[in-house]
């Protein structure tokens, strides 16, 4: 249903306000089939609020955003999961008094009916631990289980684009080498995935390409072997020379 | 003995209809965080609704009009699906629009909702004590059909209270903890955005909320109806916030603990108004007694959340 050379997801001069607080003044980016695009940028730079507006939970003032070939400004929020977009929010967000398999049919709740077993599956071969865990209530897990659980349960719905916000955040370095090791597998298995992520070196390794937002503007987008060696970008980013 | 046995059946009864009204409280509370005050006048409405649908015609805003003089058990239903219609319009028009404001602004919307709902069954049904009919089953030459159980005098009716409140309960706390909307509904209840970013309708679950708790009240409100002979509209006030103390007694949010706090409730009022001395007199204080307590010694009720939660 997409025309032919046009992007999977084209996001084109969003304008995004949190009331008077004018937080995307016109974003645009392009993330093609297969892809691992990574947005890196500081604390406050609009991250995460370019997830949101994609994923519908925001709406920009202007702009417009195309998914295959779908208008995602006139598709209600709760539907955008259905055309195959998901997202692993900022802060895990996992329900916290519902048990881990539970959490993890959540992220199936879009598609009604299915068999569920292969998917299930699938997640506790990536997450292990989740299998051990899967009658505890959400809330009863370490940050890393957790962070396990997010992505896992992103997963349930099948997405074709799967958008990461902040994978790491309070993970310990072990963890974090590991949760990307399953990104990259997880885009192997033919899943397009947008990234978001302040640890910019780790994030960058295994993407194609990157786009590095500043207060509410992308400032430069690259290959991310350039953006690695980028010298602005290795002074802001990836801490120093 | 006799007397107890007969103050537990009583209690027993007041409190499934305390709990099928402090269902609703709780479910609503559960996922958006009002305490709706309608509810009480919801379960008027049930009342009246059930009465309209089984007599023969009824004074409607000072006019006779005929009716159909339907069964009580087609009555009751008819009067559950009208009063969840309500439910949901009050929640699409008071409510909704107030969703992203102060929470005291929806809460006060909720005790305005219930003063109008209160003088508009005023203005329809007028203001005194309209007669609730006897139900044939339940009666004979014009007495309550009863048997002895353990000394205790029980009539039909009580134990088609309490039977269908069980019923009611098991099959919503299934409905909750088993189907894809249940699970959708605590879903919204713990996190609304990430429900929504999951492929949940959130209004569409609140919605349902409100249709379920409404229709539970007006149950409440037929049976109520049945079992006490009238309806007027200011029935509604004592019963909905005595069901609101029941909900807060189990564990606002919780279902089992609503009808685990009716039935507390229920009890208590029963037993503290015999035996207590001056107790009749006081029957409505002892639930807010209750409250108070509760208030003071366990806040999040008999059976609150206690899973501790990481950030």
């Amino acid at each position: 249903m997409a025309t032919p050379g046009e992007p999977m997801l084209r996001v084109d001069d969003i304008q995004v306000f949190y009331g008077n607080i004018h937080a995307l003044k016109g974003v645009t980016l392009e993330i093609e089939k297969g892809e691992i695009v990574t947005l890196i940028g500081a604390n406050g730079a609009g991250k995460s609020t370019t997830l949101n507006t994609i994923s519908g939970l925001l709406r920009p003032r202007s702009g417009s955003i195309f998914y295959q070939g779908t208008d995602l400004l006139k598709v209600p929020p709760y539907q955008t999961v259905t055309l195959g977009l998901s997202q692993s929010p900022e802060g895990r967000k996992i329900f916290p008094r519902m048990t881990v398999k539970e959490n993890l049919a959540m992220g199936a709740f879009s598609r009604p009916k299915q068999d569920l077993t292969a998917d299930y599956e699938r997640v506790f071969a990536l997450f292990p631990l989740l299998w051990e865990r899967r009658t505890q209530a959400g809330g009863t897990l370490s940050g890393g289980e957790q962070q396990m659980l997010a992505i896992g349960r992103a997963l349930m719905a099948q997405p074709k684009l799967l958008m990461l916000d902040e994978p790491s955040m309070g993970l310990a370095p072990m963890l974090v080498e590991k949760i990307f090791e399953i990104i990259k597998e997880i885009n192997s298995q033919g899943t397009t995935i947008l990234l978001v992520e302040q640890n910019a070196n780790v994030a960058l390794e295994i993407s194609h390409r990157g786009y590095v937002i500043e207060t509410g503007s992308i400032v430069l987008s690259d290959n991310a072997q350039a953006l690695l060696t980028n010298p602005q970008v290795r002074e802001a980013y990836l801490g120093g020379a | 003995m006799e007397q107890l046995a007969q103050q537990l059946m009583n209690g027993l009864m007041l409190g499934c209809l305390y709990a099928l009204i402090a269902v609703g409280y709780t479910m609503v509370y559960g996922i958006i965080e009002l305490i709706n005050f309608a509810f009480g006048e919801l379960f008027m409405f049930g009342t009246f609704i059930s009465i309209a649908m089984m007599v023969d015609t009824i004074t409607l805003f000072g006019r006779p009009v005929p009716m159909p003089g339907l069964s009580f058990f087609l009555a009751v239903p008819i009067a559950m699906v009208a009063v969840a219609a309500m439910g949901v319009t009050i929640e699409r028009l008071a409510y909704r629009p107030l969703r992203n404001a102060p929470r005291l602004a929806a809460l006060i919307s909720a005790i305005g909702m219930s003063i109008f709902l209160m003088n508009f069954s005023q203005a329809i049904f007028g203001s005194k004590q309209v007669f609730f009919p006897d139900v044939p089953i339940f009666t004979e030459a014009g007495l309550a059909k009863s048997l002895t159980i353990g000394g205790a005098q029980v009539t039909y009716l009580q134990l088609f209270v309490v039977f269908i409140t069980v019923v009611a309960m098991v099959a919503l706390n299934l409905f909750v903890q088993r189907t894809r909307v249940g699970r959708a509904m605590r879903a919204s209840a713990q996190d609304k955005q990430t429900s929504a970013l999951m492929g949940v309708n959130v209004n569409r679950v609140i919605a349902i909320t409100f249709i379920i708790g409404s229709a539970m009240g007006a149950l409440a409100g037929g049976l109520y109806g049945a079992v006490y002979h009238f309806a007027r509209p200011d029935m509604g006030f004592f019963p909905g916030l005595k069901a609101f103390i029941a909900a807060v007694l189990g564990g606002i949010g919780n279902i089992p603990g609503a009808f685990l706090g009716g039935l507390v409730l229920g009890m208590i009022e029963s037993l503290a108004s015999a035996y207590l001395p001056m107790g009749s007199q006081y029957r409505d204080a002892f639930a807010f007694v209750i409250l108070i307590l509760l208030l003071s010694f366990k806040p999040s009720g008999l059976l609150g959340s206690t899973v501790s939660e990481k950030a």
